[in-house]
Order: structure tokens, then sequence, then C-alpha cells
């Protein structure tokens, strides 16, 4: 197998919080109609949920996120990605479904410390502040799209294009200099 | 600033998260209609100040397509509704009226 490797293989900056990309991770996307019962079964072999609107939920190292009314992201370990969209698939082979592994596609950072919403709040046009544990929001950050959610006590966690990735920590890196705290 | 609530995932956000799909309700003319119906279709749109109903896309957010009916001279968003209506619903026509009442109505 190829030797697989991140958008910017973990590069790091430190400011007034820690900014990273966050190496590799597996994602997949699922769509399909999200009250289908094929769903929820599907989802409950692998002990997943089916979250609910705007929802991410965290079991076991894998999360499983709501991106619209008919897509999931669910993100894992990136060599658990591809016997997970496997099984995946076949146990919705019955239904109008499409599992997809785009892990390689995308490209994931974190950004740790006591003031890492305000990082993204300076980028994007979210109302972070009052973004809730447990919702994911998606939006941008300043030309391009990304979803965020806070993923720990003082650290929130991006999604990106892989393609973009290069201009993602750029803006990540700036935002978190030190002195440009915005409170 | 223009502020939509998209109905599909229930974001607010400003205007940059959203891309403008311009008028909504549009009946389409295509092959075997009158040439005023295609020209009209193609063409004419409505430029109101005021009362106006429009498409847009939550290009940033879910990537789901609505309509808004809002008012293009201050920017009052009167409902954001599902883009599967062909033309306003009742809820939304007595939100605008309660609001503007002198306003002529749809169409
Ligand atoms: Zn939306």
């Amino acid at each position: 197998m190829s030797d697989a490797v991140s958008a910017l293989q973990g590069e790091t900056h430190e400011g007034f919080v820690t900014v990273a990309e966050a190496g590799l991770m597996g994602m997949i996307t699922i769509r399909c109609d999200l009250g289908s019962k094929g769903l929820a079964k599907a989802l409950k072999a692998e002990r997943l949920p089916v979250p609910g609107p705007r929802r991410i939920e965290t079991v076991e190292g894998r999360s499983i996120a709501w991106m619209s009314p008919d897509e999931l992201l669910l993100i894992c370990p990136h060599a658990e990605a591809p016997a997970l969209t496997e099984r995946l698939s076949a146990a919705l082979s019955g239904e109008h479904a499409l599992i997809v592994n785009v892990s390689d596609a995308r490209a994931m950072f974190t950004i740790r410390g006591a003031k890492a919403d305000q990082v993204v709040m300076k980028l994007s046009p979210a109302d972070v502040a009052t973004l809730p544990a447990g919702e994911i929001r998606r939006s941008r950050t300043a030309q391009v799209a990304a979803a965020f959610w806070r993923s720990g006590e003082d650290e929130i966690s991006l999604v990106s294009f892989r393609s973009v990735a290069g201009y993602v920590i750029g803006l990540l890196e700036v935002s978190a200099r030190k002195g440009s705290e915005l409170f | 600033m223009l502020s939509l609530t998209c109905p599909c995932c229930g974001i607010t956000a400003e205007e940059t998260e959203f891309a403008p799909g311009g008028e909504a309700h549009l009946k389409r003319f295509g092959p075997g209609s009158s040439d005023e119906d295609f020209e009209s279709y193609l063409f004419a749109r409505k430029n109101p100040k005021g009362v106006h109903f429009e498409r847009w896309r939550h290009a940033y957010g879910c990537g789901k397509w609505f309509l808004a009916a809002r008012d293009t001279n201050t920017l009052e968003v009167f409902a954001t509704y599902k883009a599967q209506t062909s033309e306003p619903p009742a809820d939304v026509i007595a939100k605008i009226k309660a609001k503007r009442p002198d306003w002529e109505g749809y169409k």
C-alpha cells in the first residue's frame, strides 16, 4: 500500500494558543435519508448514533456529525476508514445511499489553548461565542469552507478541504499570533 | 447587514455565508412556449423597492436552497421557507401583510 501522508504532516504553530494540522484522519461521507431505519441499524452495528440536526457525537474515538438534512460525516482513525466504508456500504446496499471514503480529500486542524475560540472568531462570520459543545458549525474561514466544533475544553477542531490546507494553516497561524487576542 | 435563517439547518447567519439565486417562484417556459413567455422567463425580473421573494443557497453551510421573503429597502426578512414551494405560502403572505399593510400583494 502507498504511504499515506496528511496535507501538512502535522505542521504546528505556537501563538497565544497552539494551532496544528491534526495529521491523518479518516473521514467518511454518508448521504441518504437520515430518518431511514436502515441507516440507524447500520450505524448501530458500529455503536454509533444518528446525530440530530447540527450535532456531533463522539463514541469510542469516532465522531459522527450532521452536515445537512441528507448528509453525515463520520470521523475515525485513518486506517479504519476503508473497511468501515465497506461495511457501511454493504449494510446500506438496499437503500438509496452513498458512502464514500473522503479521508484524503480533507484536512483537519486543532486549535488548543484558553482562548482557542478567538482564533476562529476572527476568521468566520459564525457566532463562535455561542456555539455549544456538541454542535458542529459549517461556515467559512476567510475565503474557504470550514466546519468546526468544540472537541474538548479549550479546544476547537476544524475541518477543511485538503486542497486549501496550506491556506487554512496560514489563516490560523496569523489569527493565533501572540498579542492579537480579542479580549 | 442582511441576516438569513436557513430553514434546512436552522442556522441564522449573515449574508456572506449564503449565495443569492435571484427571484423566486419563476415559472419555467421552455420548448413550445411563445416567444413572449420565453423571453420573459429568461430576462424579465422584478426589481421592487420593498417586498421581494428570492432564492438563496446556504453555500458555506448545509448547502441547501431555500426561499426568502424580504424587504429590499430595509433588509428586513419576513420569512424564509423551503424551496419546494411554487408560490409564497399563506402564512408568509400574512406575516408580510401584518408588517406592510399597504403592500399590493404577490403578483
Ligand atoms: Zn443551512
